[in-house]
């Protein structure tokens, strides 16, 4: 009993996730400027990571925490250069 | 069909609790996101999922897997504390070419920068 509970409430707070992460695509798309859609691109990643680590509760299965791991990095790094490029107009000089 | 039925209910609760918590948490950030009105506010509103909500799930996933393994297990904290170290970074980053870019075009909202500076700064 308690178990479907759970798991429905799991459940609601994966919508929830989806919908944070519709709404940082509607800040991408519309966005005025180059900075914000690049500020909602690390939101949205960032839920994408809570997501994946529900994922991985409701499935008890460790895998997703790897590749939580992977997204922290790689969108550290894509966010960090794409402020270099706002900055500078180029990454690598 | 999943971890959390062969969990003991009070910690199948509190990984429910926590997990929703964390979504809400995240859910504000991107409505605020999407509904403050200049940058530099923006840049705000979801830090709120990415310190807090991270690590609220975070604290779920290991609370979880070890519970249901029946030994710690304490990789996911590896997660939390890397974001909590990069994101700080790539914020300063961003609102400090925000802020070139606005500057640089002579944007009267944000302040000139700082007398005994000639030309636009160049960190990193």
């Amino acid at each position: 009993m308690i178990g479907t509970i759970v798991t429905v409430v799991v459940g609601i707070a994966q919508l929830l996730l989806l919908l944070a992460m519709g709404l940082a695509i509607v800040r991408i798309v519309r966005g005025p400027r180059a900075q914000d859609r690049v500020a909602a691109l690390d939101a949205l990643y960032v839920d994408a990571m809570l997501l994946l680590l529900s994922i991985g509760i409701r499935t008890g299965s460790l895998l997703y925490v790897a590749a939580c791991l992977v997204i922290a990095v790689l969108g550290f790094a894509s966010t960090s250069a794409f402020a270099k490029f706002l900055m500078r107009g180029e990454v690598i000089e | 069909m999943s971890a959390l039925v062969s969990l003991p209910d009070w910690a199948a609760l509190l990984v429910a609790v926590l997990v929703l918590a964390s979504s809400l948490l995240a859910f504000v950030g991107s409505v605020g996101l999407l509904r403050l009105k200049s940058f530099y506010s923006r840049l705000h509103a979801p830090t709120l999922g990415t310190t807090l909500g991270l690590f609220l799930m975070v604290v779920a996933t290991v609370l979880c897997f070890s519970l249901a393994r029946g030994h710690l297990i304490l990789s996911p904290l590896l997660i939390g504390i890397f974001v909590t170290a990069t994101v700080p970074i790539t914020m300063i980053l961003l609102a400090r070419a925000a802020l070139q870019r606005d500057r640089s075009e002579g944007d009267p909202h944000v302040p000139p920068a700082p007398s005994g500076e000639p030309g636009p700064r160049h960190p990193m």
